[in-house]
């Protein structure tokens, strides 16, 4: 135990403390967000970043996110791959399982319908093809700091969807993001 | 090489298409088609591959890919147009079973003598009498998202007996796959797996392309295994072209191919730690995991070495600097693993999880043709680079890493083993780097032609067979090593208990992409 502790202690704390600023006295879900991902038949590069982001570097917990098995907790729906038809039905599944407020992110050029398998029999080439999407992160595979901004964006658009739907009275909503 | 005698029996014609690793190649007719099998079979040897090719007014090939006593032969069985069966070979390799009903699926072609009559790879897709990579145009129309077909899961009888289905979505990160398990209480009875969901149509995004343009395509088959399809794609093509890589070319292309078998095996071995409650083992090993993902980003331009094999070589030479900060931080991740190694082994909590879990005797591996790095824990004494040490590990030797009980306990010591010696081989290669270009150009594309290209990626030997016609490609195949592990898993969980089988799925940790095309 005490090597452990001793080992724990060597390595420190990693990585950037990410700087959350923007969404400073914003919207509610400024505290947290909980995401459920779903691999619509990617080649594994995006899952392989997203784990990286429970590494310590990345300090996914510490922005206040984190995964969760069920649909059923889930703010966020992290989609990455071109939708293959043979997840059609499980992806569509997901969503409809999640409560309101929610969230569609797509992560990776497959999921935002820019990858190499977009125009095959046995995909249907991108997210949006199936779901409403929300949020859009490129990059093949984009880097755990732009699906932690991303991520971040999810939160922010869901404190916006939440006043929304939560009361009927008008309010302008002086954050400006898309 | 000699050819052995039994090569030259009147089963058809064998020439050599490659040196370094030996790679025979023939035809043969299909009345002797199990009977070389079960030759090969007899020797020793695995099959490692079995696939089809549609030719038009032609007819059909069978496909399959082997290991023997003098190297590897790429064997065909040429089908006219008017027969569209061809004899099963899964009664001689266990793992043909699931490939013959993947060739049924893609192009129609029946496997007289497989006992299962299921799909494999088509799910609701497309209908039945359709068969994607035997067909010029597929009408759109006739695809389909349509939820389930009806799939017959094998379902043991017995009382008290209940069923778990697991997946496609899973609880974690994790590619899509659907497991059912028979249970008695927690102790599972049998596992079948259900795959094909991340099926992309990939072969038939091949056809049509110019070399050049595919080897994006085939560096994302498996994105964890990016290098290794990348070169062996690259090599086929090269070997149809008929190119020498300089020595630098291909030493820079080993160290790519052992830095991504470094990265996949440190997140492994930390997931495997945090599956069985251990998180730290998680946190250190993430934490080198992270940095040499960055040190790539930042001397080879990509974080998973995405694109940097090129046709003719690397996209990227390595300076003195670079080669010096790889030296140093290889040799300060080796000092900090040295500890971590001391530390889980002695873990005893951790050592209750990992020993005895989901084992493969080395006589069940040899039975099912285990290699690569699961089979290496059985006690399967393979590994490409050892063996035939292709360039660049004749100049650069790798020794193999071995263990005997199969479990996960031994799938985690070979990787752990495996680090060390990726780690020593790298900073061997930075230090006696042979000068030239690390590229070489191509003059022209070739116009027609078939190669083959293998390598031992992290999982096993990944190959990719493919044939140019006109300067584009008609037919490419690449193949995961996952085909021939897949059914293993099966066995391997049968009498641990459910919670087990996470612990157990990521110590093979296999390939849904790479398996599903």
């Amino acid at each position: 135990m005490y090597r452990i502790l001793k080992e724990a202690w060597r390595l420190g704390k990693l990585g950037e403390r990410h700087q959350s600023d923007s969404l400073q006295g914003q919207n509610p879900f400024l505290q947290s967000a909980a995401i459920r991902h779903v691999d619509a038949g990617s080649c594994n590069g995006c899952e392989l970043e997203i784990q990286a982001l429970g590494g310590p570097h990345y300090a996914l917990e510490q922005a206040g996110l984190h995964f969760v098995a069920s649909p059923r907790h889930a703010d966020v729906l992290l989609v990455t791959g071109p939708v293959t038809r043979h997840m059609a039905a499980a992806l569509k599944d997901t969503y409809a399982a999640m409560p309101q407020p929610r969230v569609v992110v797509a992560l990776g050029d497959c999921a935002c319908g820019i990858g190499p398998f977009t125009s095959s029999y046995a995909t249907l080439g991108a997210v949006d093809r199936l779901l409403p999407v929300h949020l859009a992160c490129p990059g093949c595979p984009p880097p755990p700091t732009a699906i932690l901004a991303a991520l971040e964006r999810a939160m922010m658009e869901l404190g916006v969807t939440s006043r929304s739907t939560a009361k009927s009275d008008l309010q302008t909503k002086h954050d400006t993001h898309r | 090489m000699i050819k052995p005698s039994w090569f030259s029996e009147t089963m058809g014609s064998f020439c050599l298409i490659l040196a370094q690793p030996p790679i025979w190649r023939g035809r043969l007719a299909a009345d002797y088609w199990q009977q070389l099998g079960q030759r090969i079979r007899q020797q020793g040897g695995r099959l490692l591959g079995i696939w089809g090719e549609h030719q038009d007014t032609a007819g059909a090939n069978i496909h399959a890919f082997f290991l023997t006593e003098s190297g590897y032969l790429w064997c065909t069985l040429p089908l006219p147009a008017n027969l569209r069966e061809f004899p099963s070979l899964s009664s001689v390799f266990p793992t043909a079973c699931r490939q013959e009903r993947a060739i049924r699926d893609l192009l129609g072609l029946e496997p007289l003598g497989n006992p299962d009559m299921r799909p494999w790879l088509r799910h609701a897709a497309w209908p039945a009498n359709i068969h994607p990579l035997a067909m010029s145009d597929i009408p759109e129309d006739i695809l389909s998202c349509a939820g389930e077909i009806d799939y017959s899961y094998r379902a043991p009888a017995g009382q008290d007996l209940h069923e778990i289905p697991v997946g496609p979505v899973h609880a974690g990160t994790i590619e899509p796959g659907h497991f059912r398990f028979t249970c008695l209480g927690e102790q599972i009875v049998q596992l079948e797996e259900r795959l094909g969901y991340c099926h992309k149509g990939i072969e038939r995004l091949f056809v049509g392309q110019p070399p050049d343009a595919a080897l994006r395509l085939a560096g994302r088959v498996s994105g964890d295994s990016s290098v290794a399809y990348a070169w062996s794609y690259a090599m086929a093509v090269e070997s149809v072209a008929e190119i020498e890589l300089s020595q630098r070319a291909l030493a820079l292309r080993g160290l790519c191919l052992e830095r991504e078998r470094l990265a996949n095996h440190l997140g492994d071995l930390g997931a495997l730690g945090n599956d069985a409650g251990l998180a730290f083992a998680l946190t250190q090993l993430l934490a080198i995991k992270e940095e040499l993902l960055r040190e790539n980003a930042e001397i080879f331009g990509h974080r998973y070495l995405m694109d940097v094999v090129q046709l003719g070589g690397v996209a990227v030479d390595l300076d003195g600097r670079a080669l010096q900060h790889i030296e140093q931080s290889s040799k300060a991740w080796r000092r900090r693993l040295e500890t971590l190694d001391l530390l889980l082994q002695e873990h005893a909590g951790l050592r209750d999880r990992l020993v005895a879990t989901g084992p493969i005797t080395a006589e069940r591996a040899a039975y099912w043709g285990m290699a690569g790095l699961s089979g290496r824990a059985s006690g399967q004494a393979w590994d490409l680079r050892t063996h035939f040490a292709p360039p660049p590990y004749d100049r650069y030797p790798m020794e193999i890493s071995l263990a005997r009980r199969g479990d996960v306990a031994a799938r985690w010591a070979v990787r752990f083993a495996e680090v060390f010696r990726c780690l020593r081989w790298q900073e061997n290669v930075v230090a006696n780097l042979p000068g030239g270009s690390p590229r070489v150009a191509l003059k022209a594309f070739p116009k027609d032609g078939e190669g083959l290209g293998i390598c031992e990626g992290w999982r096993g030997e990944v190959f990719v067979a493919l044939r140019l016609e006109d300067g584009h490609i008609a037919r490419c195949h690449p193949h995961d090593p996952s085909w021939s592990l897949w059914p293993v898993l099966e066995e391997a969980v049968c009498q641990d208990i459910v919670a087990d089988f996470p612990l157990i799925n990521k110590s093979f940790n296999l390939s849904y992409s790479g398996q599903d095309l």
